[in-house]
């Protein structure tokens, strides 16, 4: 980026210098990860990527060890997992947190998502990171979405029957068209063991597409550099500090806040965020009174039922999640944190609530004064991305946006000296 | 004679009579991954199922599994039938039979969703043409809608006593598949 650097990467022993002629792995890793200029004013909203990585990590540790003891067929699924839970040696703790770590990967990238928005980290030059982003979250959803099929329960089956169905509704534009890509998803003319056998494998390689998306992720951040809660970049050396130690210090702080809600979910309430029915094994004959996904797709399940037509439920549902790849463009503000913008800022909150209103809204029935509330919060969602952002960017005045970040933090005066020394 | 580079020479030809074979030869690499994920023909032989009627009683319903589907088998009253009699078909969602014994354009009377002389058997596939729930409706205690027929209890589709949507979001009526009467009291389905 900057070309800014606090140290040098000079090996000591003779095997470190005889490497790093050949592979500089240990150089590379010296330049990105201690050295690398972090802007000094990050606040706690800023380690969630570093969690997120955890979090990636932690599902394919676990999931790899459940992989050694679950049985992906129709008859033996269900039957496996209450295995894993009772018979298995440590089944119980391992099957609980990878089955709660899906749930925190989720917050942690909600949180992740809604920062971005919040201090426009996705505004140019970060087009291309924030896009990876999103691609990022596109990946991370069909694998919860099959990883939760794998148990077999009666919301697994009819989750899957329910959004497999979705591709269904190309028959309305071409004859034959969604029904031919439904049984081709599902290998039969229903969901059956077939669909359950290709679900355990695809849940099994997405999670490595996502690793190597996280790489491309990391990469476009190094070459661009952080962003920062006044939307500054770094430009001097005083505007940052090398990565290593105060970045992963204060990572490690986040962290172990995250792990502590983490493991409270894994320990004591390792099923609150599932559902009950999904300890019923699934039955193609009956179909639960209320089907729910789970909790992290009920924005944008209120958001398919919102819409009165099968088919434009559907698009509404995918373009939720699309649109976000043309924030970058939609935002018109010449500043890139909220925090400058007087009058974005409520905007802003009032989308957080439209989002936490959708994923509640998701969760009730689909009649009544619910239709009624999940179209007016449906029709806020994308007229935030689609007129406020081109909108209020345009007509909006931002406050006063500091010189640097070093000004934003030491002051004006101090802002062009070095801080001063301690007595 | 100067070598005009313009026309295309030996070469030209080969780079694309090599680039279409790769072309070809990909496509056809890529089938068989594309095809393995459709239904063998295990799950595509056309298996049919006898049902005995005889033990359901008017008023009563059954459901029976049909190559992998729940198939809603009702023994209609009389007012049921006589209420699907009346609907107009200016009032349907979807005004077409759905019969795969029917041509496509066969409209949905409640005489084209049956068997003729057996008006009193409804016989259809029972997954909401939604998004494939089963629809409520079928035992003692269900809700059956606002319509007297079944209702979906995923994203409120209506279906009236003739299997037709009538509200909510399901694009089509309920299919009704291929059956024959073997005698007056049992059905061949597929």
């Amino acid at each position: 980026m900057s070309g800014i650097s606090y140290g040098t990467y000079e090996p000591k022993t003779k095997i470190g210098k005889w490497m790093d002629e050949r592979l500089p792995l240990g150089r590379m890793l010296y330049v990105q990860f201690v050295d690398f200029p972090t802007p000094r004013n990050l606040n706690y909203w800023w380690t969630f990527g570093g969690i997120l990585s955890f979090c990636l990590v932690a599902q394919i540790v676990t999931g790899v060890v459940l992989a050694m003891h679950y049985q992906p067929s129709a008859d033996m699924a269900f039957d496996s997992i209450e295995r894993i839970r009772r018979d298995v040696n440590f089944g119980w703790l391992i099957r609980n947190l990878h089955a709660v770590g899906a749930s925190m990967f989720f917050i942690a990238a909600y949180i992740h998502i809604f920062r971005g928005l919040y201090y426009g980290s996705y505004k140019a030059p970060r087009e291309v990171l924030w896009i990876i982003g999103v691609l990022i979250f596109l990946v991370m959803m069909a694998t919860a979405f099959m990883g939760y099929s794998l148990p077999w329960g009666q919301m697994s089956f009819w989750g899957v029957t329910v959004i497999t169905n979705l591709f269904s509704s190309l028959d309305s534009i071409w004859k034959g068209l969604g029904t031919t890509i439904v049984e081709w998803l599902w290998g039969g003319y229903a969901v059956t063991g077939a669909t359950l056998n290709r679900f355990f494998s695809l849940h099994y390689l997405l999670p490595f597409v996502l690793a190597a998306l996280v790489a491309l992720h990391l990469w476009a951040l190094h070459v661009v550099g952080q962003n920062s809660p006044t939307g500054l970049d770094v430009k001097t050396p005083s505007d940052g500090v090398p990565f290593t130690p105060y970045a992963t210090s204060k990572d490690a702080v986040g962290m172990f806040a995250f792990l502590l809600l983490f493991s409270w979910f894994a320990f004591f309430l390792p099923d609150y965020l599932g559902h009950a029915d999904n300890y019923i094994e699934a039955n193609p004959l009956v179909t639960p009174p209320h089907i729910v996904p789970e909790w992290y797709f009920l924005p944008f399940y209120a958001i398919l039922r919102a819409i009165p037509s099968k088919l434009m439920g559907v698009i509404a549902m995918f373009a939720a999640i699309g649109v976000l790849l043309f924030v970058p463009w939609l935002d018109t503000s010449r500043v890139r944190s909220t925090k400058y913008r007087p009058i974005y800022r409520w905007f802003f909150w009032l989308f957080v609530f439209s989002a936490v209103a959708l994923g509640w809204l998701g969760s009730k029935p689909p009649e009544g004064d619910y239709v009624f509330w999940a179209r007016v919060f449906t029709f806020y969602y994308f007229a935030h991305f689609l007129i406020v952002m081109p909108l209020v960017g345009w007509l909006e005045t931002p406050l006063k946006v500091p010189g640097s970040i070093t000004e934003a933090v030491l002051g004006k005066e101090q802002g062009a000296k070095p801080a001063p020394a301690k007595t | 004679m100067a070598i005009d580079a313009e026309e295309p020479d030996r070469r030209d030809f080969l780079v694309l009579a090599a680039s279409a074979f790769v072309a070809v030869g990909g496509a056809m690499t890529l089938w068989p991954f594309i095809q393995q994920m459709n239904p063998d023909a295990g799950a595509q032989a056309l298996a049919s199922i006898e049902v005995d009627l005889a033990p359901v009683k008017e008023g009563q319903a059954i459901t029976v599994l049909w190559r992998g589907k729940p198939v809603f088998i009702r023994h209609r009253m009389p007012e049921e039938i006589s209420a699907a009699t009346a609907v107009p078909m200016k009032d349907l969602i979807d005004e077409f039979a759905r019969n795969d014994a029917l041509p496509e354009d066969a409209l949905a009377t409640d005489l084209n969703r049956t068997k003729q002389g057996h008006e009193n058997w409804l016989i259809m596939v029972g997954i909401c043409t939604h998004l494939g729930c089963v629809p409520k409706g079928q035992a003692q205690g269900d809700s059956k809608g606002d319509f007297g027929g079944w209702l979906c209890p995923c994203h409120g589709s209506h279906y009236d006593t003739a299997g037709r949507v009538r509200k909510g979001p399901a694009p089509r009526n309920l299919e009704v598949p291929v059956y024959d009467f073997v005698s007056d009291t049992k059905i061949k389905i597929g």
